[in-house]
């Protein structure tokens, strides 16, 4: 039977074929639906772990203990969970473990472009890379057979537009369902310097054996198709490259990128005139290839930025020119992504622009707070960094700027890596203050569980991180709770918190509009009373907008949040049923 | 041949369920499909776009410039910046519904007007207003499913086939409105 499956959902269909038992992430756009898609499978474990680095352990714990296991996030999570898998390629695996990661390319919700395929030669784990769900289904059981029959973790790179396009795929039965036998074998396991000199010498036979396999794998494939000019490309350029070009040039296709296939490509190139590797982000495979000896051509004409399209490709090969496009005759305004009405973050950001704080900003749906008109963030770098990196500004700047500054981080951002930036401050003398955005969901990326919101990723009860009590044992003296959407009163304790010299943590709390269970009501509307001081369009409320210079509310967006009657000077701003 | 959709609107308007009806409808008819969405951050509230692109065999998931044979459009400033996808002989599907973008609340843009006209000058533009017929449906949430219809009345697929794939998709409770929200689609 066919399905029109995502290529996340295929990823997941090819883990249950593959008789995986745990799955363990942390979500991440474009790589979030993987994980959600393991919960239809009763058979398998799955959770969201509080970061990348702790599900990548927990799935190398399962392997070791002989359960198939895979741990899935976004680009950015390789880089935090880096640390076990460069040990875990030495000690290798009992039953198959493969580390799926999904790149961004054209940043459609990231903080940066990484080439994660770089991963795969600094930790010595092979690679595979899917084009389509069919693939992504096939690729991630091959890459459990291989990884059990090399004894290694095994790498499966995804990117945005594999993941998040839908194709048709398969359906197989389920197979290799039992546990393995778990023997204690601390030369393997244990890597200490004396084991792991020795496990060294096995990572490199391994890999000249799997270059072996590179050399000859059906997913490393020509498509001859006679002509002079030869295309290197995997992933989603294969799509593109076919779409430009047809069958006006043939293909090398590598669906196994580590190791590389050099014989092969060696032997593919010898057939035509010219060469194009055709890779988005950075040079891996052309770099290979010249490294080989071949003469490409690569990233002169092909740009390091983004995403490719077939018309790209199509002009950078044939230079044929891009017909004039049909568009208006006016520049149109953008359309940038912006807070929810009710999002509950918009009072915290209100408040922080009214008294002019430098924001040190975190990731998540509240770094929309650095856009007009709340325009609040002063900085965003990675997940945790608003605590430590505020930890630092105060250091740099002295008391005196610190008491004008604030973190601000999501309550799934927290508990990914806040707590250790907050633990630093406190040993370290600090008096910041960070203010928990505790909207109880990690809201970015659709709206997952996590140790905060007292339910697993199958929306079991269970025991509920709390952050009071967190904060207190980590010698944070001063935890305070409030609702951002009183703005009076946030106003005050953050101006209270702020103006002491040691640290403080103000927990903003009230649910993300968007929960179900959260049930705001009828809707806001304008009075007679009003004087037209447009202090409620400071709040950047999609719904509430001029019109002949007369502030109006948009019921089809409003959601009767309240916000903005709590905000209006004049009590001007009635809710209605 | 290949046949490509583009499916454009504002985040939370539903063209994510819009696409994949579309999707699986075509499937129904024996062709290969691919289909792309956009997840994560532009859903909030900003431009989003899908691509559907059905044929004998599909290779790249989305659309270039000059490439869509038709465009589905949820709101009217955004149908416009979708205008260059438009293929030459391609057809423009638009609600003339206006969502006020940021830029045009906080006042630093206007938000132009009069773009169904500017659009009809230079395409070929089936225009409606699917907010009411939705509203008029019983239901403003079904924009998506009206304009569903509208779209099935532009294709070679027949209207049964599209009827199951929403039987498939919406939840029993909202099944009827959504096949009545089709219907007046199907009939503007
Ligand atoms: C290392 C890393 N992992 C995952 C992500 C993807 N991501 C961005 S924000 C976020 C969570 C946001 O949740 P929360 O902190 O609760 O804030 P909210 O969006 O709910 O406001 C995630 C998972 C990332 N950017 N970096």
């Amino acid at each position: 039977m066919k399905k029109l499956l995502l290529g996340n959902a295929a990823v997941a269909r090819g883990a249950y074929e593959a008789g995986v038992r745990v799955v363990a992430s942390y979500p991440g756009t474009p790589s979030t639906e993987i994980t959600e898609s393991i919960v239809q499978y009763p058979e398998i474990y799955a959770e969201w772990s509080p970061n990348e680095k702790v599900a990548a352990e927990v799935a190398i714990g399962a392997s070791i203990a002989g359960a198939r296991s895979m741990p899935c996030m976004k680009h950015v999570g390789l880089n935090v969970m880096a640390d076990p898998v460069f040990t875990a390629a030495y000690t290798g695996v009992n039953a198959g473990l493969v580390f799926c990661v999904a790149d961004d390319p054209g940043m459609h919700s990231s903080q940066n472009e990484q080439d994660s395929r770089h991963y795969a030669e600094a930790s010595k784990i092979p690679m595979l890379e899917p084009s389509d769900s069919g693939e992504c289904k096939e690729f991630t059981k091959l890459a459990f057979e291989l990884s059990e029959k090399y004894d290694t973790p095994v790498f499966l790179r995804l990117s945005t537009r594999i993941s998040h396009s839908q194709s048709l795929v398969e359906l197989n039965e389920r197979e290799n369902d039992e546990l393995k036998p778990y023997e204690k074998n601390a030369a393997k396991y244990v890597m200490m310097p004396g084991n792991a000199i020795k496990r060294h010498v096995e990572v490199e036979k391994r890999l000249a054996a799997l270059k072996e396999f590179s050399e000859t794998t059906e997913i490393n494939k020509a498509e001859i198709n006679g002509s002079d000019i030869g295309v290197i490309c995997g992933g989603t350029t294969y799509l593109y490259a076919h779409e430009a070009l047809g069958d006006s040039v043939s293909y090398f296709k590598i669906g196994m990128i580590y190791p590389f296939p050099d014989k092969a490509i060696v032997e593919f190139c010898k057939k035509f005139k010219t060469v194009y590797v055709i890779e988005e982000l950075d040079p891996v495979i052309e770099t290979q290839c010249k490294a080989l000896g071949i003469e490409v051509i690569g990233k002169e004409r092909f740009t390091l930025l983004g995403e490719y399209t077939p018309t790209l490709i199509k002009k950078a090969v044939s230079g044929e020119e891009i017909p004039k496009e049909n568009a208006l005759d006016e520049l149109l305004p953008a359309r940038p992504p912006v807070m929810c009405a009710g999002c509950p973050h918009r009072g915290t950001f209100y408040v922080l622009k009214k008294l002019g704080l430098t924001v040190s900003g975190d990731i998540g749906c509240y770094t929309l707070g650095a856009v007009p008109p709340l325009s609040s963030l002063d900085t965003t770098i990675c997940m945790g960094a608003s605590v430590s990196a505020a930890h630092g500004m105060a250091k740099a700047r002295g008391p005196k700027f610190n008491k004008k500054l604030v973190s601000v981080i999501g309550d799934s951002t927290f508990m990914h890596s806040g707590i250790t930036g907050l633990t630093d401050i406190v040993y370290n003398k600090g008096a910041n203050t960070v203010i928990i955005l505790d909207n109880s969901i990690t809201g970015m990326t659709g709206h997952q569980e996590n140790p905060t919101t007292g339910y697993t990723i199958r929306g079991e009860e269970t025991k509920q991180v709390n952050l009071i009590a967190l904060c207190k044992s980590l010698g944070v003296e001063h935890v305070v709770v409030a609702d951002p959407f009183d703005v009076k009163n946030f106003e005050k304790v953050v101006k209270e918190e702020t103006e002491r010299e040691e640290p403080s943590v103000i927990i903003a709390q009230r649910p993300c509009a968007l929960l179900k269970r959260v049930k705001y009501s009828g809707h806001c509307v304008i009075t007679d009373a009003c004087k037209n001081c447009k202090m409620c369009m400071k709040l950047g409320c999609p719904a509430i907008s001029v019109k002949d210079d007369k502030v109006v509310i948009d019921n089809t967006q409003c959601n009767g949040c309240g916000l903005c009657v709590n905000v209006c000077p004049f009590g001007a701003i009635k809710k209605e049923d | 041949m290949t046949k490509s959709i583009m499916i454009v609107g504002v985040g939370g308007q539903g063209t994510l369920l819009a696409s994949r009806i579309l999707g699986n409808t075509v499937i129904r008819e024996g062709y290969d499909v691919k289909v792309s969405e956009v997840h994560g951050m532009s859903q909030r509230g900003g431009s989003v776009v899908t691509y559907v692109k059905y044929g004998d065999k599909v290779y790249s998931p989305t659309i270039d410039k000059g490439q869509a044979d038709l465009i589905l459009a949820f709101e009217i400033l955004e149908a416009a910046r979708a205008l260059p996808y438009l293929s030459k002989n391609g057809t423009m599907i638009a609600n003339t519904q206006q969502i006020n973008p940021m830029p045009v609340i906080t006042g630093a843009a206007t938000y132009p007007e009069k773009l169904d006209e500017k659009i009809e000058k230079k395409a070929n533009l089936v225009k409606l207003d699917a907010l009411s017929i939705a509203k008029q449906a019983g239901n403003i949430k079904t924009v998506n499913v009206v304009l569903i219809g509208v779209l099935a009345k532009n294709s070679e697929i027949p209207y049964e086939k599209w009827v199951e794939t929403i039987k498939e998709t919406v939840p029993e409770k909202f099944l009827e409105v959504n096949l009545k929200a089709f219907e007046l689609g199907y009939n503007v």
